[in-house]
């Protein structure tokens, strides 16, 4: 039974991991065929990085991401403070609304966005591109960032508040020596998975970028579109390489830090 | 009355070395409430796991009614079990948590609905077989593990602290309810626990355990009165322990100073525990006394007072019910048969 | 702290301008004509594009189901491995989905082309060439693909909760292994498997991207006919929000259905 299971979690990893191998080892094909490996090249990495369009949409992308990110952490931090404060119905209906982009198809939300800007576009006279996509990725981040905070509002002692006013803060003070500490974990982890969704979001950009702004994705599947090209292979490999690094030393950091609160906890 | 569950020369190991259990023997009698007692980590859950069936030894022979089952997988034995935190199924309420055994079995339904009434009954949980059991209170839930073990008819009980978790009252109703329920279904029950004083209640034999290794195996009142060891003394309600030394048979010599008492059979000099009960030290005049202090500190404890005598060489506690003025001097004295003589422990 | 209330007035403003709004811009488009007047005609004409729907929905719903067959077993490995290993494994599963998924699927349409891969592997053992791609086949084993992380994860979070001592229990109970996993794992990872089922079926049944570059042009999607309506050749926004607004009815009413699967107090992740 174990080494059934053992057989099974290998296969599926296999699954999930060949395509992405192939991927990478065509890479360095040296000719354009997807299915024969002809000779060793770095002739795609180095046509990628002249590449002005996809340099160009990286670029974009992580101006995006991080505007995008910032703002909405700023709003949602705030917009979670005050949803917290508010009465049982009016919160509901809050996080309802909220919780609408995370739950509907991507393709309605950006449908939804795109007429919204077609209709101002008309009459107010501005185009798609950095605005529109700007605001449509303020707007499907907002909500994790949100959805973050609440969870540590219901984790934290009820009466701190009064009890830092009660030893001579201010609201304000009591506000930012204790609640915002308290928040903190839940405002960044909400600050990084916005970043991570405005780099990766395909759908929602397509439908609100016009042809002015490109995000990498768009890119991306304009690319996939047209003839074969290994450069894609290549930006695959590099993309996949910086995750790996990322997620490797995201692992390791965590584990040390799980380590040290259980050596501090055997002290206690 | 013979052996139901036997464990021969069972070792447990884990992948690291580690001995868990070294070289445990034991045999438990049909009927009988046998409680295991220990410090934690002392291995008494690990052996009653085994007697379960969900860990399986390294080394050694579990015998059920002279049956070898090693290597009978846990639904196949006829033993049930009263988990640590009860472990009861959140997604099925009172009524199917107790039924679920009998349902596992596929009796008819008739059967099934009668023989949970009649445990609902008995654990007093009457009107309560909609309840989800998230919404029981902890001694409620305890009952519903009871009554879910119990509905199995099974020939052995293993209990794993099963009243750690509720408070002082209610543990002590339940330890006079659980002992009530052995002897009326006759069944033989095997209690896990680290309160020496739930352990001389309940039980019929309490074995001692310590570092994976069986220290005592008596009733309530050897246990108590004889100890084996120092750690036994020690563990069993409050003691004094100092090193003593035996001159010849019945003769103890201890903060230099000599005593008659009964025990016989060490080398010459052999260096030994002594340990005496609080409760068996008397207090007599300083001018007569052999051994003197001074009162360190007198607590009242409700039937007694509590006091720390500062001697020579050792604090000794005792028990009395006359207070000593705090700074007096006192005498000390011990009957010959209340000095217990236990071998050193063999380190390791 | 209920001064507070205020900090939330930005976000309020912005939920209704950029969430609310267009939602109700999109109900609007559903039934206005093109110069505003108020019609019907938009939704019924949804109903011409029945097959588009049916073959959605069929083929959404296959890739949930073998995403649901594929997964449990993983996650319920993994909740079982020992607690430092399981951080450790959870990565290396989740790793994948970190890769933009237009690049996940254009691997694939590496390797099922007509001269791609596994043709050329089948090639050398005599077999093939096979048609592969352009296949409703093609279109779930992509679904199938990018979707089953979101499949595994649900399952996991809600199964490593599971206390070893219920499944103990239960075979303390008599209970055989399978006996467990019937009466008290699957039941008891009931919400894992709700919310795993929306999670995958929700972007299965919208996408457009998995139809276009897996399934060539025979395997129109829902997200295809909408995405056409908007940036297409065929642009008709009014026509286009009638559909997204079918699909969202479509989308509550099966989430409906799987809230009645799952018990009151354990709430969906």
């Amino acid at each position: 039974m174990k080494r059934l299971g053992k057989i099974y979690f290998a296969l599926i990893l296999m699954f999930l991991y060949v395509p992405i191998f192939v991927l990478i080892v065509f890479s360095f094909n040296e000719t354009k065929s997807r299915s024969v490996f002809s000779g060793f090249t770095l002739e795609w990495y180095a046509k990628l990085f002249q590449n002005r369009i996809i340099i160009h949409s990286l670029v974009n992308t992580i101006i995006i991401a991080t505007l995008a990110s910032i703002i909405s952490t700023v709003l949602g931090t705030l917009a979670a403070i005050g949803i917290n404060s508010m009465r049982k119905v009016p919160k509901a209906a809050v996080m309802n609304i909220t919780n609408m982009p995370i739950i509907n198809p991507e393709i309605v939300t950006g449908v939804s966005l795109m007429l919204l800007f077609v209709f101002f576009a008309a009459r107010m006279n501005f185009e798609f591109g950095f605005v529109t996509l700007l605001i449509a990725h303020i707007t499907f981040d907002v909500p994790y960032v949100i959805l973050n905070i609440m969870p540590k509002f219901k984790q934290m002692d009820p009466n701190l508040f009064e009890a830092a006013q009660d030893l001579g803060c201010s609201p304000m003070q009591a506000f930012r020596k204790v609640i915002l500490p308290e928040i903190m974990p839940g405002v960044i982890s909400g600050f990084l998975m916005a970043f991570t969704y405005s780099l990766d979001d395909f759908v929602i950009s397509y439908f609100t970028s016009g042809s002015t702004s490109q995000t990498l994705p768009i890119t991306i599947y304009s690319m996939t579109r047209r003839k074969i090209s290994p450069e894609i292979n290549a930006l695959s490999t590099i993309i996949f390489i910086v995750v790996l690094v990322i997620l490797v030393v995201k692992n390791f950091v965590e584990n040390r830090a799980a380590k040290n609160n259980s050596f501090k906890g055997e002290r206690a | 009355m013979d052996n139901i569950v036997s464990l021969k020369n069972i070792v447990v190991e884990f992948e690291d070395g580690d001995q868990i259990l070294k070289n445990i023997s034991l045999d438990i009698k049909d009927k009988e409430f046998v409680t295991f007692l220990g410090p934690s980590g002392c291995g008494k859950t690990t052996t009653l796991r085994i007697i379960a069936g969900f860990l399986e030894p390294t080394s050694g022979d579990v015998l059920f009614e002279g049956q070898r089952i090693n290597d009978v997988p846990p639904h196949k034995r006829n033993v049930n079990t009263v988990f640590q935190r009860y472990a009861l199924f959140p997604h099925l309420n009172v009524y199917e948590n107790i039924a679920f055994g009998l349902r596992v079995k596929k009796l008819p339904e008739k059967e099934i609905l009668h023989r949970v009434g009649e445990m609902l009954e008995m654990v007093n949980l009457k009107g309560f077989e909609k309840r989800t059991v998230n919404r029981l209170s902890g001694g409620q839930q305890q009952r519903v593990a009871i009554a879910r073990a119990l509905v199995n008819h099974p020939k052995v009980l293993l209990l794993d602290e099963p009243l750690g978790a509720l408070d002082l009252k209610l543990r002590k109703e339940m330890q006079v309810e659980l002992r009530k329920i052995q002897q009326a279904l006759e069944l033989t029950f095997v209690y896990v626990t680290h309160d020496q004083e739930e352990a001389l209640t309940m039980s019929d034999t309490v074995v001692v355990m310590n570092n994976g290794v069986i220290q005592q195996i008596g009733s309530p009142i050897d246990i108590y009165n004889e100890p084996v060891n120092a750690f036994v003394a020690d563990f069993i309600g409050e003691s004094n322990i100092v090193n003593g030394c035996m001159p010849r048979d019945c003769l103890v010599e201890f903060t230099g100073r000599q005593f008659e008492c009964v025990d016989k059979g060490f080398d010459p000099d052999e260096t030994v525990d002594v340990v005496i009960r609080p409760e068996d030290v008397k207090i007599i005049p300083a001018e007569n006394a052999k051994l003197t202090g001074i009162v360190e500190s007198v607590v009242f404890k409700g039937v007694h007072y509590e006091m720390v005598v500062d001697g020579v060489d050792h604090k000794w506690i005792i028990h009395s019910t006359k207070a000593e003025p705090v700074g007096a001097m006192i005498g000390m004295t011990f009957d010959p048969y209340d000095i217990h003589i236990m071998k050193k422990v063999q380190e390791g | 702290m209920k001064k507070l209330k205020v900090f939330s007035a930005p976000y309020l403003v912005w939920m209704i301008v950029f969430i609310v709004v267009p939602l109700l811009m999109v109900a609007y488009y559903a039934f206005t004509t093109d110069s505003g007047a108020f019609t019907i005609k938009n939704i019924s004409n949804v109903g011409q594009y029945a097959n588009i729907f049916v073959r959605s929905i069929w083929l959404a719903l296959v890739a949930t189901v073998i995403c649901l067959v594929l997964a449990y077993p993983v996650a319920y490995l993994l909740s079982r491995m020992e607690k430092h290993k399981q951080g450790t494994m959870l990565l290396i599963v989740m790793l994948p989905m970190w890769m933009n998924f237009l690049l996940r699927t254009y691997a694939w349409m590496t390797l099922l082309g007509n001269n791609g891969v596994i043709n050329h592997i089948l090639g050398f053992v005599g077999l093939g060439p096979y048609k592969l791609i352009n296949t409703s086949g093609a279109v779930v084993l992509g679904m199938v693909y990018n979707y089953l992380p979101f499949m595994i994860l649900p399952l996991y979070s809600v199964m490593e909760k599971i206390d070893k001592s219920v499944i103990e229990a239960a075979s303390d109970l008599g209970c055989s292994s399978g006996g467990v996993m019937l009466r008290v794992i699957v039941p008891l990872s009931l919400p894992g498997i709700t919310s795993g089922i929306t999670m995958v079926f929700v972007p299965a049944i919208s996408t457009f991207i998995i139809s276009r570059m897996l399934g060539g042009g025979s395997n129109l999607l829902i997200g295809d006919l909408i995405e056409m309506q908007f940036l297409g050749n065929a642009y008709n926004p009014q026509l286009g929000a009638a559909i997204s607004l079918v699909l969202m009815v479509i989308i509550l009413v099966i989430m409906t259905v799987m809230n009645q699967f799952s018990p009151d107090d354990q709430v969906l992740i």
